[in-house]
């Protein structure tokens, strides 16, 4: 069964082809890894499946659903959460909260509930908060859950945006560099949390340049060259594909 | 060094100055100014034990702010304080704090968009205007009774708001604001033109106060009560509205709109509400201000106001409720208190704004609101 299927998958900006005609599909409950030099065009396929940016041509999958050009924000309703190279906390607001936003699609009252903040409104909010420390516990924050999220210390706030996107209760979860910057334990960290992601029956799509974590954990690994998919295959043939090691792991 | 950079600062302060206030008057303000500094460099250098003490009491005050428990004790004291106010306050007293009400309706309505939602806009005063002359010509020309114009006024300031924000929001930063600052101008503009339904610059006189069950609110002290009581509905929706999910969903476009997009919140439905929802307590505030004036014109509406109200919310803390009462309400009673160097208070405000920006970026309760 794929849960996630891209066709043909192109990105143009004005003359630059920064995706050009890929595709791959994605079983439910596995771990896809998509590797490539910088500016093979991983990050821009991954704002094209979340609805950043618009693809030029080709179509996206979920399950039944065609997700091509949706606007995010209806992307995630449908089961899509991401995290982003460049952590993109909301930096002003404590861990809690970040985590309580990302449940925007889950609380129903809207603003005269608010006001009048009756019995329906006031369970949901304490529903809110416990599924927030439920996913800041599942990645070892809640400790940290009234801190500023910018405060934070790298790893964690790496770990936070796991958390946060989590909070959205997605089908598949994309993972844009989980562990840049971080040292060999806090990786270690980071590999058990995204095995434990898998064995609660999440999809997972990452990018990731540590290949030690691409063949540890990675069914699948999808590998980009200037935005065109040169090869794909389990840990092993890619490991031995030529032209892979021409292009990316260099021998 | 850094003290003579400081003292380069002062110099050239000092001699900005010179053409408005004359040598003698420029010649005080880089002494003064200078003797400031210096104190302020002594008292960091040596004054560990001070140093210590003002920081130790900022902790307990965030203490305070953060414990729940201490909050209904804090806010029914204060209250209680406000309800008293008219029983030893004199006429003038009490004159500014109606002021300070409603300009704090409009600093809190304003900061939703700036504060929470990080939207400039230079052009809230528009909103002021619209419920004001709302208010006072369905008064004068139509006869309607404050009660039953003040949904309409509020409601035609949402309107408003609607009306500017499907278009001027998918502009972002500088543009939005200049289009807000447009879109002040057009109003006071039209106010101003159209004579035959605004009477122009003349403005519109006669407007009755408010009755409730017969009683005149016109007296001083019962229209405080009245615009303590709309402050305080203000305050609490508002404080209601940001503690929900649709307060969490502007801030996190505020600190990060891509990313709450991709948290599932509509951004652009979002920036509307909070354009929206924001114009509604100016609507509720021109309504007061006409009611307690008696009077509207034009006048009462230019940029500067804007900007006043701005300020108001950039030095209570952008983001921070009570911060933005606090401003108000420093903002207000500040000229009062700098009536006696009147032709300076200006000057005095542009420092004092412009050392807040120094020494206290995130206003003057900003920091407090964090943590909440």
């Amino acid at each position: 069964m794929y849960l996630l299927d891209v066709r043909g998958l192109t990105k143009h900006f004005g003359g630059i082809r920064a995706i050009e005609d890929v595709s791959f599909r994605v079983r439910e409950g596995s771990i896809v890894s998509i590797i490539g030099p910088n500016g093979a065009g991983k990050t821009t396929l991954f704002n094209c499946l979340t609805g950043l940016t618009k693809p030029t041509k080709g179509e996206v999958h979920l399950s039944d659903a065609a997700i091509t050009g949706l606007p995010s924000y209806r992307v995630v309703a449908l089961g899509v959460a991401r995290t982003f190279q460049n952590i993109r906390l909301f930096r002003e607001m404590t861990v809690l909260d970040n985590v309580l936003v990302s449940q925007h699609l889950k609380i129903r009252s809207g603003l005269v509930a608010a006001v009048i903040r009756g019995k329906e409104f006031l369970s949901e909010e304490k529903t809110a908060r416990e599924k927030a420390f439920e996913y800041l516990d599942f990645v070892g924050l809640s400790d940290s859950a009234h801190i500023v999220s910018s405060n934070l210390p790298y790893g964690d706030q790496r770990r936070l945006e796991i958390a946060r996107a989590l909070a959205t209760e997605p089908v598949l979860l994309l993972l844009d560099e989980p562990t840049a910057g971080m040292n060999p334990q806090e990786t270690g960290e980071l590999m058990e949390i995204i095995k434990r992601l898998q064995r609660l029956g999440k999809t997972i799509v990452l990018i990731e340049h540590d290949m030690k974590v691409v063949m540890g954990i990675s069914e699948t690994i999808v590998v980009l060259d200037h935005g065109v998919k040169i090869a794909e295959g389990n840990p092993e043939e890619i490991r031995n594909d030529p032209m892979v090691i021409e292009a990316y792991l260099g021998g | 060094m850094k003290g003579l950079n400081q003292f380069f600062i002062v110099l050239w302060f000092s001699i900005l100055f010179l053409p408005f206030t004359g040598i003698k008057a420029s010649l005080m303000l880089f002494t003064l100014l200078s003797s400031c500094v210096l104190l302020f460099r002594v008292f960091m250098k040596y004054g560990k034990g001070v140093r210590e003490g003002v920081r130790r009491l900022r902790k307990r005050m965030d203490g305070v702010k953060m414990n729940p428990s201490t909050r209904p004790i804090v806010f029914s004291l204060l209250a209680g304080c406000l309800f008293c106010l008219p029983f030893i306050a004199q006429n003038y007293l009490l004159d500014i704090s109606i002021l300070a009400g409603i300009y704090a309706i409009l600093a809190l309505g304003l900061n939703i968009v700036v504060g929470f939602t990080g939207l400039l806009n230079l052009g809230y005063v528009a909103f002021y205007a619209l419920g004001a002359y709302t208010y006072a010509l369905l008064n004068v020309k139509v006869g309607l009774g404050f009660w039953q114009a003040l949904p309409l006024g509020i409601g035609l300031t949402g309107l408003a708001g609607f009306i500017l924000g499907v278009p001027a929001l998918r502009l972002k930063g500088d543009y939005l604001a200049i289009v807000t600052l447009g879109f002040g101008e057009i109003v006071r503009l039209v106010l101003n033109n159209w004579d035959s339904l605004t009477n122009g610059p003349n403005g519109v006189s006669g407007i009755s106060p408010p009755y409730l069950f017969g009683m005149p609110l016109g007296i001083l002290n019962r229209y405080y009560y009245l615009v303590l009581l709309a402050l305080i509905v203000t305050y609490g929706v508002v404080g209601r509205v940001h503690e929900s999910k649709i307060g969490r969903a502007w801030i996190a476009i505020r600190e990060d709109e891509i990313s709450a997009s991709t948290m599932g919140i509509n951004t652009t439905r979002y920036r509307l509400y909070a354009l929206v929802f924001g114009s509604l307590w100016a609507g509720l505030a021109g309504a007061l201000f006409a009611a307690k004036m008696q009077f509207v014109s034009p006048e009462s509406f230019t940029f500067m106001e804007s900007v006043l109200i701005l300020s108001m919310v950039i030095l209570g803390g952008l983001g921070s409720l009570p911060g933005v009462v606090v401003g108000a309400v420093i903002l207000v009673m500040l000229p009062e208190v700098l009536r006696e160097v009147q032709s300076y208070r200006m000057i005095a405000l542009s420092v004092g704004l412009i050392a807040m920006m120094i020494f206290r970026p995130q206003g003057l309760l900003g920091g407090l609101a964090k943590g909440r």
